[in-house]
């Protein structure tokens, strides 16, 4: 091994001490772009809402309410929590994939920022930072709806907030480590078509109780799924122990995830 | 900065194949050579944005591989590729240029203000970066490389793809800057450019330095005083050439001239004409780097 590869360990593990503060310059950065197109950043936000009104206008009255571990659950209050977990992945995912591909590859901003003190650990843990805070904020603004509907009736649906910030932080590491290995826009169709179904399959509509078991495994797997559990026990204030597992797969997903982008994003931005 | 033995490999490419020098604070030191001859993998070398795969790099004293970070912010990078960040307005692109060197908001603010002017784009300051000329944006990217008051300023090939006046103001502002003490690295295909700019340079061909020394001493080194550029018909090229091989210390035939390197251009040229031999043109000019160049590699330096 070479020096420069046993450095590498000590460098992609995001507690870079002095490494945390530069990459807040990364953040910075994308307040600033959006700062002029906030509109971009907020369009972002409407697709789950709009979701949340239609069932909550429509579908609510012809599907009536749940059953969800012995209580009667609205069928609007059991679908918002899992919107949320998707808004805070949507957020998380924007700028993790299809901004920092045009980053990486087009707009060359990484390669400028380079040539200043920051290195690749900043960017990656900077716009790693930025898509946990893109999330957090589509997910907070959704809480804010969803208690104005009247559906956070408990103090423990703040726990909401923590469990978004995982679920972007989780989305945006594997969603930038994905986008590190892209090679034109065509791939990010394959992206898409693992997200749809991923979204409408997860145990975000109904009940994963409706699949057959093997399908149930199976589901449970998903990332989505861990976020909705995670989410709709925090809203309906089921807390279990077994809703830790969720947290630690989130948890494990955001790690490796970063992990594997602060690697690639060095290889790919210091020849 | 000192370098010994530096060299940079991509797989099976070497880049830069061991090359050697040394450059003091307050010089102004250029590597001059063809594209593809390695130096804009020097710069990046230089500027610790592409690591050494061989050899011994120091910079401002330090290790490129241990202290890049540290390096770089005392250095500025004024890339090949303008690389602004398209999505922001001018006065934006300073702002957050210097952020990334963590350096406090009004301390930005009050040198943009100074930098703006030095690179006339003051009126330009709220204006997003996409529409500006090409000598505009380079002069931003100098600005910017500047945001940080950097001891040494390296530039990879700043005038490339200029016009003949934006160049000249070009080379004002980096005049101006090396009048003030700070040390210029420049890569530069340009013989004039060198010969403008450089205290010192070296002259890199195939990953490799053929030569070293001030543009003047390398001329007097590698070429004489003066050259005659003689055309001749298409056809009769050769036969010139061979006529008056005699009258020169040396004698270059390109496929559309003939030059003859010789002390005293015009007395040549008498003789040619002594001899009966009528060129379609002829002209006496002082040697350049160019000259220098073609000697030491049988090669021009624009292709």
């Amino acid at each position: 091994m070479t020096p420069n590869q046993t450095a590498v360990p000590l460098r992609i593990v995001p507690l870079g001490f002095l490494g945390t503060r530069r990459s807040l310059r990364v953040v910075e950065r994308n307040v600033f772009v959006y700062r002029s197109g906030w509109i971009i950043l907020v369009s972002g936000f409407f697709e789950p809402l709009f979701y949340l009104l239609s069932i909550g206008l429509g579908l609510n009255h012809l599907v009536g309410p749940l059953d969800v571990e012995g209580t009667k659950v609205a069928y609007t209050a059991f679908v918002a929590p899992s919107l949320l977990a998707t808004s805070a992945m949507n957020g998380a995912l924007f700028d993790a994939t299809y901004n920092m591909f045009f980053k990486l590859k087009i707009s060359k901003v990484y390669d400028t920022m380079l040539a200043t003190p920051l290195d690749p650990t900043d960017v990656a843990l900077g716009e790693l930072t930025w898509s946990v805070v893109r999330g957090g904020l589509y997910a907070t603004a959704f809480f804010l709806v969803m208690a104005v509907m009247g559906f956070v009736t408990s103090w423990w649906s703040l726990l909401l907030l923590p469990a978004a910030l995982l679920m972007a932080a989780a989305f945006g590491a594997v969603g930038m480590a994905v986008t590190t290995f892209m090679r034109s826009w065509q791939d990010f169709d394959l992206v898409g078509l693992a997200l749809i179904p991923m979204f409408l399959f997860s145990a975000t509509f109904y009940p994963v109780t409706v699949y057959p078991g093997w399908l149930q495994a199976v589901v449970k797997l998903t990332p989505l799924y861990q976020g909705v559990v995670l989410a709709r026990g925090m809203a309906l204030g089921h807390l279990h122990p077994v809703l830790l597992l969720s947290v630690a797969y989130l948890a494990a997903m955001a790690i490796v995830g970063a992990i594997i982008t602060g690697r690639r994003v060095r290889q790919l931005l210091l020849s | 900065m000192v370098a010994q033995g530096l060299e940079k490999r991509f797989g099976d490419f070497t880049a830069v194949a061991g090359i050697d020098f040394s450059i003091s604070r307050g010089e102004s030191f250029g590597f001059l050579g063809p594209n593809g001859a390695g130096k804009t993998s020097t710069m990046r070398m230089v500027a610790c944005m592409s690591p050494h795969t061989g050899g011994q790099l120091s910079v401002l004293g330090m290790d490129p591989r241990t202290s890049g970070s540290t390096i770089r912010s005392r250095i500025g990078l004024v890339p090949q590729q303008d690389s602004l960040d398209d999505e922001l307005t001018v006065e934006d692109n300073l702002y957050l240029y210097g952020r990334y060197f963590d350096l406090p908001k009004r301390l930005i603010r009050e040198r943009a203000v100074r930098l703006l002017e030095f690179a006339q784009l003051t009126e330009r300051a709220k204006d997003k970066v996409e529409p500006l000329s090409g000598g505009m944006k380079r002069r931003l990217t100098i600005a910017r490389s500047l945001i940080s008051e950097p001891e040494l300023l390296i530039l990879d090939e700043p005038t490339t793809g200029l016009d003949p006046q934006a160049r000249h103001l070009l080379w004002d502002r980096l005049y101006r800057l090396k009048s003030q003490g700070v040390t210029l690295v420049i890569t530069t295909h340009y013989m004039d450019e060198a010969e403008q700019l450089c205290d010192r340079l070296v002259v890199m061909d195939k990953g490799r330095i053929v030569a070293e020394g001030s543009p003047r001493a390398l001329i007097e080194q590698h070429s004489t005083r003066e050259v005659v550029e003689l055309r001749f018909g298409l056809d009769q090229q050769h036969q010139g050439a061979t006529a008056i091989a005699d009258l020169a210390e040396r004698i270059e035939v390109l496929p559309d001239r003939v030059l003859l390197y010789v002390h005293d251009g015009d007395a040549a040229v008498a003789e040619v004409h002594r001899r009966g031999l009528l060129p379609e043109s002829s002209l006496v000019r002082r040697s350049t780097l160019e000259d220098v160049f073609l000697r030491l590699t049988g090669r021009s330096l624009v292709d």
